[in-house]
């Protein structure tokens, strides 16, 4: 009896900080729909600072004085981030804004590596509740009912401010309808401060409040993030009370699963998700996505068009440099031309289902992994030969895709995006803990390139084929009927069904096919590499792909492969120093603020602009 | 506006000149390739180099090597193994370096294994536990210095294997390392005392545990002891939870790299006491060469060593001593040389092992106790690695042989 009644308070208590940072980022996403990526490293700030507040106080109030400072300063740098950085980026495409929000992650990084150092800090045991409760013979430490209690009053907290102030009201109509809102004279802008002030509170908040069970450690950001979103989605966006309901699903089902399964750690929570969202697609309290209401903002795109006469003379003079690079280029160059196209594959296979296929993935390394993993796992268990190997890993990533892609394209916006995530880490999980035919961790090594390809000049002619070839193929489709079919249904999905276009399918085999052209990325990379680990399909994996394609600008078809060539560049040369990620973030940050199209969407407007005053002149 | 991107293309040109000025060869030095987690991992990595640049200034100081002095040429690889793999390739071709060392993730170590094999480029593993990395995936090009995960949980079994405790619990963290290091305990424990029953099992995905949750599950299997691998913040929760709930009451815990600096020390005053845990406890060893090193180590950095720090030093000093013995920088030359290389550290005579490439640099086993409101060990000893690893045929048998 104790232990049961001991066991539901401990899932409580574990979902209890995880609840509070969520709800900020539910907030911020319901009001601004910026999916805040810094959101983990505000928890892990949140941390940080209760670390260095409660040293100072320590009597019983001192220390929730000092949570709740905590949660203030951490708010504010909110603010600052969103004033500085988000405010101006706001009318920039889609999903851009979460670029920024990546950048911010690798400022805050170093910035806390600077302030307080490498090695984890412990957090103090709360004054006055540094004990157990007795509960049946079953010990219960005291905080943990403090947190429960904790959790319960913000949630009690945030429904009176929502429904009962004229603040809550404002951002509840703000999430309804922004456009409407500020029509009737709400001043957006400090609407959305205030709300990015609040979200950033309460993930200082948990950050804090979990100090007592923890401490604080420069890996809290990226480990948060998962079960963050998951739990946001789980719950329905914008629903905070949808999200504590979630984080106390899922770590109940964690407290009471490793008891049945103690090796279901890793994958129970995004089965979960999966199956929340098979069965409910917004969410347990979520509401519908209306098309398009997702941050979809600016002018309608314009029609895709076949390229003019001047860009394909650049094209063409590009393509022949990159022919004739290994004449003049070192080994290492090579190298880094070989990774540069690769991710130029990824990234473009990425911006096929994102840009023109209207279907944004957060689990694309699923299929980019998959691709690595099929080709190794047949050099390794039946000593394939490389060209088999090449060719097997699209059709596995495209198999993979299909069946994933069956359940995803029923979904629309952030749901698609966290289903099609969710289904990543499943994959992820299996493929993690199958050591028996995976390697596990371990991964596959050994899986090198034949005699013929081995040599790096004759490797990267290999990638420059299929890759360039691959890139090629994918701008084709887009202006085959398949390729204007799939425009169409992002357009208008309605208008498309009525005149024969059938949505549903249609939307499944883009996103297949965009699955199956990144299995191609995926086996030139494993055979580059010569071995091939569970990372590359996990959640940063996908992260990359989807930052390189807002970088280069979702809206032209080569941006891609611009925000990938001058990703995987940047990264190498800026890994180099010492502080690298607080550069390399600075950079990101001041290039989204510079380029909000994207670096290629910059340029591709500029061209266009001059093209018209030409016009004008004539 | 305008402003940004000026800014933005002054930076931008200010890389490429950075870019540019790195020299391609250096005269009269030897090239060492240095790859390891420094921005992932920091509180393991820059004890690490720090040992390693101990090491260098020690062997220039005296001469350096063939003539010529050592130099580090250093590399973050954003702790992925791809990174890692781009990274060693430059290093190699345009740095010109005549050996790849270092590295603290064993999947990031075993990509370098395979990338050493296939380029036949000398690789030296530092810290990598992975049991694979000379066994299963070993090759001729690749050596590593620590005890592997089989030799510490080896140390571990055949202390426990002393008490009377027959109902056994394990908590590891749910990846590679976790799951070698409780086969490997329970295969030896088992040889030992076939008596011996495991009664539960918790695998806590890394860096997430729910600690909580997972002590309840396994005090509902009321084991006797409990082999603990979890590490880093899973420790710190784990004991915190554990001993609020009381649950290390009367129970023989052992901890598989607790008595490291690296994870006893952030623990200060709630470190446990009375684990059986292998680790270093460098204040307590009192040998020549050992207080030599811990003088000239805190009198360069006012800091102490931490096992990170011991293995870079030491990882370094058998690099100068295959140098030394190969009698040139040739990749062949040097894997003939550090083949049965035996040279003198800090901890000891260390050989790497010809059969296997493993070196015999052993651990100290020992009880943690609390001292001054921190945790230390007490009661240790140094087990040789040597006596820790499995016979010559099985070793055969473990690694292809070609």
């Amino acid at each position: 009896m104790g232990f049961f009644i001991v066991q539901v308070l401990t899932g409580l208590s574990s979902a209890a900080a995880v609840f509070l940072v969520a709800s900020g980022l539910s907030i911020i996403f319901g009001v601004t729909r910026v999916v805040n990526f810094a959101h983990g490293s505000f928890y892990m700030l949140g941390a940080f600072f209760a670390y260095t507040f409660t040293s100072h106080l320590t009597s019983v109030v001192g220390f929730w004085v000092a949570m709740l400072l905590s949660a203030i300063a951490v708010g504010l740098i909110g603010v600052v981030v969103e004033i500085l950085i988000l405010r101006r980026v706001y009318q920039a495409p889609e999903l851009f804004q979460l670029v920024a929000t990546f950048g911010v992650i690798l400022v805050i990084q170093d910035l806390a590596l600077l302030v307080w150092g490498a090695e984890d800090l412990l957090g103090p045991l709360a004054p006055g509740l540094d004990s157990t409760v007795n509960i049946f013979g079953t010990l219960l430490p005291e905080y943990d009912l403090a947190l429960i209690a904790l959790s319960l009053i913000v949630l009690v907290a945030l429904w009176f401010l929502f429904n009962r102030t004229r603040w809550g009201c404002l951002v509840r109509a703000a999430t309804e309808d922004r456009e409407m809102v500020g029509a009737l004279g709400v001043n957006q802008t400090w609407l959305f401060t205030g709300t990015f002030f609040l979200g950033s509170l309460l993930a200082g908040l948990g950050g804090a409040a979990q100090l007592p069970k923890g401490g604080a450690s420069l890996l809290m950001d990226f480990e948060i993030l998962a079960v963050i979103f998951v739990v946001v989605v789980v719950g329905g966006m914008g629903s905070i009370l949808g999200a504590y309901l979630a984080a106390v699903l899922i770590f109940e089902f964690n407290v009471f699963g490793i008891l049945i399964l103690p090796e279901s750690t890793l994958v129970l929570m995004f089965l979960l998700m999966a199956i929340v969202l098979i069965v409910r697609p917004w969410g347990l309290l979520g509401k519908p996505e209306t098309p398009g209401q997702l941050g979809q903002v600016g002018p309608p795109e314009l029609p895709y068009q076949l390229a003019s006469r001047p860009l394909r003379f650049i094209g063409m003079v590009l393509l022949f440099g990159l022919f004739v690079l290994p004449a003049f280029a070192d080994d290492f160059t090579l190298v880094l031309a070989i990774e540069m196209i690769i991710m130029s594959l990824f990234a473009a296979s990425l911006h096929f289902a994102m840009g023109p296929g209207g279907m944004v993935s957060f689990g694309h390394a699923a299929y980019f992994g998959g691709g690595a993993y099929a080709a190794a796992l047949l050099v390794k268990h039946v000593n394939a030969p490389m060209e088999i190997a090449l060719l097997f890993a699209p059709l596995m990533s495209g198999v993979l895709a299909l069946i994933v892609g069956w359940f995803c394209v029923r979904l629309s916006g952030v749901y698609l995006a966290m289903l099609s995530m969710a289904f990543a880490q499943v994959a992820w999980s299996i493929v993690f803990q199958w050591d028996a035919v995976t390697g596990g961790d371990d991964g596959i090594l050994g899986i090198w390139p034949s005699a013929w390809a081995s040599d790096r000049m004759a490797y990267y002619y290999l990638t420059l084929i299929a890759g360039v070839g691959g890139i090629l193929i994918l701008r084709h489709v887009l202006f085959t009927p398949f390729g204007y079919a799939m425009r169409a249904v992002r357009d208008s999905a309605v208008r498309s069904e009525s005149i024969g276009i059938r949505v549903a399918r249609q939307k499944w085999l883009a996103f297949a096919f965009s699955g199956f052209m990144a299995g191609i990325a995926g086996g030139l990379f494993v055979f580059s590499k010569g071995s091939v680990f569970p990372d590359e399909m996990a959640i940063p994996r996908s992260f990359d792909a989807l930052i390189m394609v807002l970088l280069g600008g979702v809206k032209t078809l080569w941006g891609p492969v611009t925000g990938a060539s001058s990703f995987t560049w940047l990264h190498d040369e800026i890994s180099r120093f010492e502080y690298w990620r607080l550069l390399l973030g600075t950079l990101i940050i001041a290039i989204v603020l510079a380029f909000p199209q994207g670096i290629a969407g910059f340029v591709s407007n500029g061209w266009r602009s001059l093209q018209n005053r030409g016009q004008k002149n004539v | 506006m305008l402003n940004t991107k000026k800014w933005l293309a002054g930076v931008i040109a200010g890389f490429f000149s950075v870019g540019l000025a790195v020299p391609a060869f250096a005269g009269g030095t030897i090239k060492i390739g240095d790859i390891n987690s420094y921005k992932r991992l920091p509180a393991h990595t820059i004890p690490y180099k720090m040992g390693v640049e101990l090491a260098l200034e020690h062997i220039n100081s005296a001469g350096g090597v063939l003539g010529k002095k050592l130099e580090l040429v250093s590399r973050d690889d954003n702790g992925k193994p791809g990174d890692a793999v781009k990274i060693a390739e430059e290093l190699v071709s345009k740095d010109r370096v005549a050996l790849i060392s270092g590295s603290l993730f064993s999947h990031i170590g075993l990509a370098l294994t395979s990338f050493a094999g296939q380029r036949k480029v000398l690789y030296v593993a530092a810290e990598p536990l992975a049991d694979a990395l000379v066994w299963a995936n070993g090759n001729r090009y690749t050596f590593r210095l620590r005890p592997s995960t089989y030799m510490q949980a080896g140390m571990l079994a055949e202390q426990a294997a002393k008490n009377p405790a027959k109902r056994w619990a394990t908590i590891a963290p749910n990846y590679a390392y976790g799951k070698d290091a409780v086969s490997a305990f329970k295969k030896i424990l088992k040889s030992l005392r076939p008596d011996v029953e495991f009664v539960a099992e918790q695998w806590p995905a890394l860096f997430k545990i729910d600690a909580g949750a997972e002590i309840q599950a396994l005090s509902a299997a009321n084991p006797e002891a409990v082999y603990n691998v979890t590490f880093g913040g899973d420790l710190a929760k784990f004991a915190r939870e554990g001993k609020l709930r009381k649950f290390f009451d009367g129970k023989l815990i052992l901890g598989l790299l607790t008595g490291e600096p690296e994870y006893l020390d952030p623990l200060k005053g709630e470190a446990p006491e009375g684990w059986l845990v292998t680790g270093y406890p460098w204040y307590a060893i009192d040998t020549p060469a050992h207080n030599a090193f811990l003088k000239a180590y805190q009198a360069k950095y006012n800091d102490y060593p931490r096992i990170g720090s011991i293995v870079g030093y030491n990882t370094m000093l058998g690099i100068a001593a295959t140098f030394r013995k190969a009698g040139s920088t040739d990749t062949e030359d040097l894997v003939d040389a550090m083949e049965g290389l035996t040279f003198d550290s800090p901890m000891g005579s260390i050989t790497y092992r010809k059969i296997d490439h493993q070196s015999t640099m052993g651990a100290y086993v020992g009880w943690t106790t609390l001292k001054d409101g921190k945790g230390t060990m007490v009661n240790w000893t140094y087990r040789d690695g040597a006596g820790y690893l499995p016979s010559d045929a099985e070793v055969r048998k473990l690694r292809p042989q070609n």
